[in-house]
């Protein structure tokens, strides 16, 4: 697993850090984002910054590049402190960024991209030639290959990263941050990435990778630091730690990181799909022909990289989407209306995006708490909403879903991104519905916050629900599950148990090299 | 041979017609792209035609004319600049303020100035930009078809009508060969990549409206000071939302948005010439229905028939750092 070709920071420890950071402190208002925080980063070396959201990551990272000032502190880069009052300024002192949201034009060329903001002369040629040298260069030198005319916003999201890359290592980069960068990732992308900051660090470049993500840390990193709540609390040794030993650090307790459960004791039928077909807006099909049936006291997880069909597929059972052909039948019973009826039945839904279709962000956490099922009679007084009703009912959901503050007229759009999603879990499950489709439940969320809604999805799977889970993230898939369905244009790629499935063959399903293959291709190049 | 001076003709006058809104579409086009909604053409070219008339008659000079109309097309630029870059107010908002003001603040200092009901006085020819014959013209003007062509169609129209198409394959070269373009189109589509990247959002956005004032300018100009001897109240009558329409039509791009332009200006010396005419079968047709038809065009082109126009990404987003 761990890659052992290169030198460690062991052969580098001569001379002054790459970055240092003294005493950075740092508060928005009544917020303490950073405290007195401390770094040393050595020259050469991939340096993992790990911590929950809202532990000061980010802010630190944008005091480095210049979008924040310090109220306090020193930034120290190769031993010389430096003034980063703007990007421009970090771009100066040899500091590049890749940002967890690509800082890319969409609608400009890769070139273009690269070029913007160091252009070198008013005129476009010279620089245009200049980079596309460069780009070739920096291509053998580091596997970045990209197309260097293609648009941008054409190419699929790694090919994207590698242009912010590029983009940091045209302007001369000696250090390089990266902000979570494989959230949108696939498993082969990801290691490609992997690949390339080693490749990078061969070459003496230095790299600060930010990430939740404790495997990665432990794959790709020479030193770790954590954060919790705006202090920097632990230094490591890659090498002399342990993911539990840094989930604990982050948390500032004991995490289980694996979620425990019994196996699955799995009754009758409840959630049965027949040669479901979609398609999107344009006619495009989506997904063809997915059969698959969830049983009572079952997890059936379904695994791809995002954009193969699972969205769809969630929306079509939830009724948010019609169906262009097939069947789905809830407890036996075909489905044929929409999605309130669906409900009504015990189909409850999870969505994939709890901002944009889970929750209305500007309402109170009650009215968010209450949604689609507002005209409950325990809701209803002389034919107006019971407010207080509502309010001691969202309280109560609340407590019970660790959703913190518990204050049910906080407007939603306060909560952490964690607390918003057991909102939406609490709304969901509290029910009792017969079948729950979940998707992403723990995407942005914080490992305290995914234990227990882990935890919650399993007690209910006991409780003898079928649960359809969908999830990007292989460990979540591999963790809950108890069948593996992947998903790959459109069609079901594959079906592993629970017990048989590893992270390298569920990787092969989802880039559509698994034995079913030639078909979901097909299916692919047809669409 | 009639039929063919008659098309002569029309073209020559589309080509008059259009230069105002070619100008005008190339202002909004660099206002635009940097991600400022500029529905305050039609103020600047007003204004600008009034101020070029006023100081062209109290001077006796064109040049001090086109001076004072790019003048205060910029300063109306910059007030949009102050509110909607600096203060992030909403564009639209302070696009139409402007235009209410300047439409009250020329027939009010139009009145107080020159005491003649908001018109400023006739102006003599060397106050003006006139025609310019090009060398031959005269001679070729009786050689069939290409003293038609030469004399009539590309001879005898004033220096900013040549300028104004001239300016069409310059903007495109900025647009699109320049460092000036690709930071002006960088921060119209994703100001945050920008301004990550070194590039001075506020900066370059104030700098596109000082293109956007400028040329405005010309094209108000150009009203009062070429097509007409002097300012008369009302006298772009839309020309400022049209060229706006031909730039949404044209995709915010320079080429396309110069044939709306010329499409709506074809249109408009149709209308001209059809005013009074019989035509066959439909008789003499209503001067109203025949004026109306470039508005109708407008509303019918952005109804539907273009299909989608995405414009730049980031257009009437004030740019927050760190939202």
């Amino acid at each position: 697993m761990r890659d052992r070709e290169e030198p460690l920071e062991t052969t580098r420890e001569a001379g002054a850090p790459a970055v240092e950071l003294r005493g950075i402190d740092k508060r928005f208002g009544a917020v303490h984002a950073s405290r007195d925080v401390s770094l040393a980063v050595a020259p050469g070396t991939i340096h993992g910054i790990v911590g929950e959201n809202g532990a000061g990551k980010s802010t630190l990272m944008s005091i480095l590049y210049g979008f924040y000032r310090a109220d306090r502190g020193d930034i120290r880069i190769a031993g010389r402190t430096v003034e980063i009052a703007g990007s421009e300024d970090a771009i100066a002192a040899g500091i590049g960024m890749v940002h967890q949201h690509f800082m890319l034009v969409d609608t400009f060329t890769v070139v273009e991209n690269v070029i913007l903001g160091a252009e070198g002369g008013s005129l476009l040629a010279s620089g245009t030639a200049r980079a596309r040298g460069e780009l070739e260069r920096l291509a053998r030198e580091y596997a970045l290959e990209v197309p260097p005319d293609a648009r941008v916003g054409d190419l699929p999201v790694g090919l994207q990263q590698r242009v912010e890359i590029l983009k940091a290592l045209y302007r001369g980069a000696d250090i390089l941050i990266l902000d979570e960068p494989t959230g949108t990732l696939m498993p082969q992308e990801a290691d490609h990435l992997f690949r390339i900051l080693r490749r990078l660090r061969a070459q003496g470049k230095t790299v600060i990778l930010i990430t939740h993500k404790l495997r990665e840390i432990m794959a790709a990193t020479d030193r770790v630091s954590v954060m919790r709540g705006g202090r920097m609390v632990a230094h490591r040794d890659t090498a002399a730690t342990t993911v539990a030993e840094l989930a604990e650090l982050m948390v500032g307790r004991r995490v289980l990181l694996q979620v425990e459960k019994g196996p699955a004791r799995p009754g009758p039928e409840l959630l049965a799909v027949e040669r479901l077909s979609v398609r999107d807006e344009r006619g495009a099909s989506r997904v063809r022909d997915v059969s698959f049936n969830v049983r009572a006291g079952e997890i059936v997880g379904i695994a791809g990289v995002a954009g193969n069909g699972q969205g769809e597929l969630l929306e079509a059972l939830a009724g948010l989407h019609p169906a262009a052909g097939g069947r789905i039948l809830l407890a036996g019973e075909p489905v044929s209306s929409g999605g309130p009826h669906r409900r009504r039945r015990g189909l409850a839904h999870v969505p994939e995006d709890r901002r944009r279709m889970g929750l209305v962000l500007p309402f109170e956490a009650r009215e968010s708490a209450i949604l689609g099922y507002h005209d409950d009679v325990r809701y209803r007084r002389a034919g107006l909403l019971d407010w207080d009703a509502v309010s001691r009912d969202t309280e109560a959901k609340m407590i019970s879903f660790d959703v913190r503050p518990a204050d049910p007229r906080r407007i939603t759009a306060a909560f952490s991104g964690g607390n918003q999603q057991k909102l939406v879990l609490a709304r969901e499950i509290e029910r009792d519905p017969l079948v729950l489709l979940v998707g992403q439940p723990t995407r942005g969320v914080d490992i305290g916050a995914i234990e227990f809604i882990h935890r919650r999805l399993v007690a209910m799977r006991d409780a003898g629900k079928a649960i359809l889970l969908v999830s990007s993230e292989l460990d979540e898939i591999m963790g809950l599950s108890d069948r593996i369905l992947v998903m790959f244009g459109g069609v079901v790629a594959g079906e592993l148990p629970a017990d048989r499935a590893t992270e390298r063959a569920l990787g092969l399903l989802m880039a559509g090299a698994g034995p079913g293959a030639g078909a979901a291709n097909e299916a692919r190049r047809a669409s | 041979m009639e039929s063919l001076t008659l098309l002569v003709l029309v073209l020559d006058s589309t080509l008059r017609l259009s230069a105002p809104l070619v100008l005008a579409a190339l202002a909004g086009l660099f206002s635009e792209r940097s991600g400022i909604i500029d529905i305050g053409l039609e103020g600047k070219m007003r204004g600008a035609a009034f101020a070029a008339a006023a100081v062209a008659a109290v001077s006796g000079s064109p040049w001090a004319g086109l001076a004072a109309g790019i003048g205060t097309s910029v300063l109306l630029a910059m007030v949009h600049g102050y509110a909607c870059i600096t203060h992030r107010g909403d564009q639209v908002v302070s696009g139409l303020a402007l235009n209410i003001l300047v439409s009250g603040l020329t027939a009010v200092l139009g009145i107080a100035w020159f005491a003649q009901g908001g018109r400023t006085p006739q102006l003599p020819g060397e106050a003006r930009f006139l025609p310019l014959e090009w060398p031959g013209a005269a001679a070729l003007r009786d050689v069939p078809v290409l003293g038609a062509l030469y004399g009539e169609l590309l001879s005898g129209h004033n220096l900013i009508v040549y300028l104004a198409f001239l300016a069409v394959p310059a903007v495109a070269w900025v647009l699109y060969r320049t460092r000036f373009g690709l930071r002006l189109r960088a921060v119209g589509e994703n100001p945050e990549s920008a301004d990550t990247a070194g590039v001075p959002v506020v900066g370059q956005r104030y700098r596109a409206l000082l293109c956007t004032g400028v040329a405005c300018g010309v094209a108000g100009t150009y009203l009062s000071l070429a097509q007409s001897a002097g300012f008369i109240n009302d006298m772009t009558a839309g020309k400022g939302y049209i060229a706006l329409a031909a730039l949404i039509f044209g995709k915010w791009r320079p080429v396309p948005a110069m044939l709306a332009c010329l499409l709506f200006g074809f249109l408009d010396a149709v209308a001209i010439r059809l005013q009074g005419a019989d035509l066959p079968v439909i008789g003499e047709v209503p001067v109203q229905l025949v004026q109306a038809l470039p508005y109708v065009l407008t509303v019918v082109l952005l109804a539907g028939f273009i299909g989608r126009a995405v414009p730049p990404r980031a257009l009437g987003v004030p740019y927050v750092k760190e939202g």
